[in-house]
């Protein structure tokens, strides 16, 4: 028990060998460069992680940009995910949007950051730059009802149609309860089986 | 189907009047040719898992198919968000059930990152034993179940006859076969038994046996070839597009690891070779899960010859629980304990990603600690996700029977797709 167990663990206390070394800032300085009044912030997280938080209506550019520039190539897409800052600190607006896009060329991930309103949360849709987009997106509105604009087929991807709320938002209790949904009817052979539509 | 009206529209019938019907039409029957709908799933045996494919034939060609997924959704975001960092190790069992272990330690690392906080050596030595052991069945469930739906029951048989093997010595060093919550932040709670590393060795013997005679039942099997080469097709530019990682990815040719791309644990001291293929088909997925596991084989052998004395956990009570003793006989060590259980470690507010190299690809972590105690987000980038959300763009337009080992190759699994 070197340092005293009833301190909270502070920043300070991690490792230098951990902390020590920021991942690279290059990809995002070229975004900083090409995109001035797209960046709304950017800083480094404390695992060295750089971000950069984009304004909604131009992150496909900034995205196509990360995908096509020839020194960046940020062409392997990663995932994405919403946050609902309800309880942080800083939570206004209160929707985070989180994007990773990792190169293969320089072999580094890219940290996005969208941030949108709980009254207005549409984002542009990134599938026409990368078809990986697809199903995260749709995830994301699933689990947060974030809209995003332009997507194909946007519709929930883990739950039902019928589900009522967005369970990952932090105003969903953890054991909320949906009600009951009429069985489909059979005849519609796309929905699947349930009670015949006639009886 | 028009053209085949024209014999009947103008009138022949070369029965009655004798005249030559238009060339090639007499075998030209008219066929009924509306689509149909067909379900495969939830439970199909072919579905890995609970996946429900809604496929439109054209006769046996795939004209759409719509992968439904959702039926394992076990709420694991949200479950993580209410227990504290160390109640979270359960939950990543689950998510690919397969090689939990793979899971655990990801999840972990992440954790270790966000506080910054490095492990003992020995450590990381029995976090990159575990998470190849766990490779191991993983790829061993995967091209058995492949050898088994294309028909040949035996290379199962011996998948299966390794996988127990492996799943044997997992017990013993976890206490679970499958899902096995190993590790803890800060390191591993539990050392290597005694005796177990020549156990190991026995296994990883009897194991590269097993994977000779699935090779020759399988590589060269005319039946499994025909099925599998050329089937379920991707070209690296798609494959990236859609953001797959892993043994999928490498079979389309580019070399992509995280365990040598960003060397995580003691990964870097290790002589190993990424397995890279070339056509991005089924066979080719075969072929490099099948050259991983004789890799992982080798990283196991080389860990357990190098593996250092040391802890295996951190010394810091913030972090890790005291030892036993301590907490028996010393009030500081019953406070720690009580708070680290009642309270859960103080993660410090911040965020950070992070992956490592699962079995089936990138398994990313976004964490985000709004420091008391619990995960504020967890946000989990499962492997199998993208790679089961390109399957409508490779499948449609092939045959229905491309569909089958195609599934198995891409190796989705429910628990962590589904989240």
């Amino acid at each position: 028990m070197t340092p005293p167990f009833w301190a909270p663990y502070k920043a300070a206390d991690s490792s230098p060998s951990v902390i020590g070394s920021p991942l690279s800032t290059f990809a995002l300085d070229r975004v900083s460069a090409h995109f001035p009044e797209a960046v709304v912030e950017r800083y480094v997280d404390r695992a060295g992680g750089a971000w950069a938080v984009i304004h909604p209506d131009s992150l496909p550019k900034v995205a196509a940009f990360l995908k096509d520039d020839a020194e960046l190539e940020f062409k392997l897409f990663g995932s994405i995910d919403g946050v609902d800052r309800l309880h942080l600190a800083e939570n206004d607006p209160r929707f985070e949007v989180v994007y990773f896009l990792y190169s293969l060329k320089r072999h580094e991930h890219v940290r996005l950051k969208v941030r949108v309103s709980e009254h207005q949360p549409v984002i542009p849709s990134l599938v026409p730059v990368y078809r990986g987009a697809n199903w995260w997106e749709r995830l994301t509105f699933d689990f947060y009802g974030i809209r995003f604009e332009g997507h194909p087929d946007l519709r929930r991807i883990l739950l039902y149609d019928e589900f009522q709320g967005h369970p990952l938002r932090k105003d969903y209790a953890l054991r909320d309860r949906q009600p009951l949904i009429p069985e489909r009817p059979i005849k519609d052979i796309f929905r699947g089986p349930g009670t015949s539509g006639h009886s | 189907m028009a053209d085949s009206h024209t014999f009947d529209a103008k009138g022949h019938n070369p029965d009655t009047d004798g005249s030559l019907p238009p060339e090639g039409s007499e075998l030209e029957a008219h066929l009924q040719s509306k689509h149909m709908v067909i379900n495969m799933g939830p439970s199909h045996p072919a579905t890995h898992g609970t996946v429900r494919l809604k496929v439109e034939l054209d006769g046996e060609t795939i004209v759409k198919i719509d992968p439904e997924i959702g039926f394992l959704h076990r709420g694991f975001q949200k479950s993580c968000e209410n227990v504290t960092w160390t109640q979270c190790l359960p939950y990543t069992d689950r998510l690919n059930y397969l090689s939990a272990m793979m899971n655990n330690f990801g999840f972990l690392n992440a954790v270790e990152k966000l506080i910054g906080l490095e492990i003992p050596e020995r450590a990381q030595y029995i976090r990159v034993i575990g998470s190849e052991l766990h490779r191991l069945t993983d790829h061993l469930t995967c091209v058995g179940a492949t050898g088994l739906e294309m028909g040949g029951f035996a290379p199962f048989l011996y998948g299966m006859e390794a996988r127990e093997l492996i799943q044997d010595r997992v017990t013993e060093l976890t206490g679970a076969r499958l899902t096995t919550s190993f590790g803890r932040v800060g390191g591993i709670n539990r050392d290597l038994p005694e005796g177990w590393a020549d156990k190991v060795h026995k296994t990883l013997t009897r194991t590269e046996e097993l994977l000779v005679e699935m090779d020759g039942l399988l590589t060269r099997n005319r039946i499994f070839v025909d099925r599998t080469k050329n089937t379920g097709v991707i070209s690296a530019e798609d494959a990236i597009d859609y953001g797959w990682t892993g043994p999928a990815l490498r079979a389309c040719g580019i070399d992509h690891d995280l365990r040598k791309a960003h060397p995580y644990w003691v990964y870097e001291r290790f002589n190993f070779s990424v397995a890279v293929g070339e056509h991005g088909d089924n066979y080719d997925r075969y072929l490099v899960r099948m050259e991983e596991m004789r890799q992982s084989i080798s990283i196991i052998r080389q860990a357990l010859e190098t593996i250092p004395a040391g802890p295996i956990i951190v010394d810091d009570w913030r972090i890790a629980l005291p030892p036993k003793p301590e907490v028996y006989g010393t009030i500081e060590g019953v406070m720690a304990h009580f708070k680290l259980v009642m309270e859960g470690i103080q993660v410090p507010p911040g965020e950070c990603y992070d992956a490592t190299e699962a079995s089936n690809g990138e398994l990313g972590w976004y964490l985000v600690s709004d420091g008391r105690g619990r995960p504020y987000k967890v946000h989990v980038r499962a492997p199998g996700f993208p790679v089961l959300a390109a399957v409508p763009h490779i499948i449609e337009g092939k045959m229905l029977a491309d569909l089958i080992p195609t599934f198995d190759t891409i190796n989705m699994i429910g628990g962590e797709v589904e989240q």
